[in-house]
């Protein structure tokens, strides 16, 4: 009885932290299994980027107008990549919700296992499925002639930053899946509120081009700062971004801000599952 | 018996979901080394009682301790100690099972190489080692189950929760699960089992709790709370719907208590004590001479459906009729209420 008692306060600080991190990782390495073993959702997620890609390039592409951006390729594919690392969230919301509904978050909560796993282990795997889909992604771009012109290390500092975006999507996405729990609502609502913030951005077409009351919205919204920096780490100096600076700061306070805010939400609501 | 000796024990345990109270004040002790059947019809607060117990839920009010660790305050020790098992399974379809148990080793904080010997040791012991290697998606529903009571021991629990181990699954695996939770028990594991199965409970608990609407109404084991049916029980159809009251009517003198007439089924049966084949004679001759014919008349020992019957008024499983089942709401069977507010079912009713 008293050893245990040791045992319990023995268990605080580096050796929790310890376990938090290999709970997590374990947890990784089962949702990464699935992928492996049932690759077809890797290809259903890539699929939707590669059309968008094609669709933008060679049937809007022509009539959007990106004035001294340069060519409207280069212009797209940091948009494209946004856009892949926040859509590719949906799944983040499916599988916690499929595993809640099943007992599965159940299961794990009966075990002496970190709080945090669930969450960690599906956050870590998701973006380790975004970095696939995101360098696929670059090579549809190079094949449509998108090039990068900062240099690789630029180029994979670009990466990294979307990497980090499409991590703070996939806390709201983790939140809204906890939240929901029904696979056909989260099917029907994870996705739409993604089509404003990704359109009403810099992604696809510039600001400028829009309605001055949209311009408000698309100026001042985390998506815009992200994807602008994301296009000066690819092609360097453009109107929308001339410096890296104020949009790198901007993108890194949105994306901290959201981790946080949503990444708590989700925490909370995984805590209160039953 | 001191609290020392209890593997489990709840006092006075209430928990309610918004306007519904699904437990009104539970009380359970269970010894070490000793499985407890946990037996009520859906939704009578079984799965509830467990969840408590398994540190998902928090009581309202009362206190539950498994192994002396208060499963609020103490969650984590609990978790050390228990497995949890049931309908809602931990395996996940698309990798193998020794895969799925391994992982689950390793988030018991067992070295990788202990989980793998762990894993492989279950996977033998539990009849899966040709199928080890397969994906679980492809197992049968008896073998998904044993995985998943597998994954539950991985941990090597001083106390193992079962919820409904054998609902849904066939009758040869479910009497395979059996023989498997009977050596699990033998090994000196405390049990806590929930079951809809009278027969089940039956089988393998040493002591019974039936619960009903959030409450325990009986307790005992399986002998005790068969003797409160009051001995031998007399069983037979009544196929001209007409006769049937005249069936109760003649037979009525002969019970202990009063007949069990199920309507849907048109079988009456009645406990007649312990005066063997007289009874018998006795119920031939008055239905004889009421001139109802009966089919598929037998004696029976009473079996734990009797002994629900006796204590709640209603059958364990009950089939709702159709008009029942269009005016009730949420899941909960359409069953007559221990205090008696169902009129439907009022002349079914006997107490003792």
């Amino acid at each position: 009885m008293t050893a245990q008692t040791i045992d319990i306060r023995a268990d605080t600080g580096l050796r929790r932290l310890y376990w938090a991190v290999s709970d997590a990782l374990a947890l990784t390495k089962r949702n990464l299994l699935v992928w492996w073993r049932v690759p077809a959702f890797i290809v259903f997620t890539v699929v939707q980027p590669v059309m968008f890609t094609l669709l933008f390039r060679y049937v809007f592409g022509g009539a959007i107008s990106v004035g001294d951006h340069g060519s409207y390729v280069d212009y797209l594919m940091p948009g494209i990549i946004g856009q892949t690392a926040a859509f590719g969230s949906i799944g983040t919301a499916i599988a916690l919700g499929l595993e809640a509904q099943k007992g599965i978050i159940d299961r794990f909560r009966s075990m002496p296992m970190s709080r945090s796993a669930v969450l960690a282990g599906r956050l870590i795997a998701d973006v380790g499925r975004m970095l696939v889909t995101i360098g696929i992604i670059i090579g549809v771009g190079y094949a449509v002639g998108f090039r990068f012109h900062q240099g690789v290390g630029s180029a994979i500092a670009m990466v990294a930053l979307a990497a980090l975006f499409g991590l703070a999507i996939c806390s709201v996405s983790a939140f809204i899946g906890l939240a929901i729990k029904d696979e056909e609502s989260i099917q029907a609502f994870g996705l739409i509120w993604l089509f404003p913030v990704t359109f009403v951005s810099s992604a696809f077409v510039p600001i400028q081009s829009m309605p001055g009351w949209l311009q408000a919205f698309a100026n001042n919204q985390p998506m815009t700062a992200v994807i602008n920096t994301l296009r000066y780490l690819a092609v360097g100096p453009t109107p929308g971004a001339t410096t890296l600076e104020p949009h790198l700061w901007q993108s890194l306070a949105w994306l901290f801000g959201i981790l946080v805010v949503f990444g708590s939400l989700a925490v909370r609501t995984y805590r209160r599952l039953s | 018996m001191d609290e020392e000796g209890l593997a489990i024990l709840v006092e006075d345990v209430h928990k309610s979901f918004g306007s519904v109270r699904a437990l009104r004040g539970v009380d359970l002790a269970v010894p070490r080394g000793r499985v407890l059947g946990l037996l009520g019809p859906n939704g009578a607060g079984k799965t509830t009682i467990v969840r408590i117990l398994t540190t998902l839920l928090r009581p309202d009010a009362g206190r539950a301790l498994v192994e002396g660790h208060d499963v609020v305050r103490e969650a984590d020790a609990v978790r050390r100690r228990i497995g949890l098992a049931g309908q809602a399974t931990a395996i996940q379809p698309e990798l193998t099972g020794r895969e799925n148990l391994e992982i689950i080793g390793r988030l018991y904080h067992l070295p990788r190489r202990v989980a793998r010997d762990r894993a492989a040791e279950l996977l033998a012991a539990f009849d899966l080692e040709e199928a080890a290697d397969r994906p679980a998606k492809t197992y049968s529903g008896g073998m998904t189950r044993r995985l998943d009571l597998a994954a539950s021991l991985v941990g090597e629990p001083k106390v193992l929760f079962l919820d409904e181990p054998t609902t849904g699954l066939d009758p040869r695996s479910r009497i395979a699960m059996w023989q498997i939770i009977k050596r699990l028990v033998a090994s000196g594991t405390t049990l806590l089992l929930t079951t809809q199965y009278l027969d089940e409970a039956d089988e393998l608990a040493d002591e019974i709790v039936v619960i009903d609407h959030g409450k325990v109404i009986a307790a005992g084991t399986a002998a005790e709370l068969k003797d409160r049916v009051g001995g031998d029980v007399l069983e037979f159809t009544v196929p001209d719907g007409q006769q049937l009251a005249a069936a109760v009517a003649a037979v009525a003198p002969l019970s202990e208590s009063e007949p069990h007439v199920d309507r849907e089924t048109q079988q009456i049966s009645l406990a007649v004590g312990s005066r063997g084949s007289a009874a018998l004679l006795e119920a031939v001759r008055a239905l004889d001479a009421a001139g109802v014919t009966i089919e598929g008349l037998v004696m029976r020992r009473p079996s734990l459906d009797d002994v629900f019957l006796a204590v709640t008024g209603h059958a364990a499983v009950a089939e709702p009729s159709a008009e029942e089942r269009r005016g009730r709401r949420g899941r909960r069977p359409a069953l007559v209420s221990d205090d008696g507010t169902d009129s439907s079912h009022s002349g079914d009713q006997r107490r003792n």
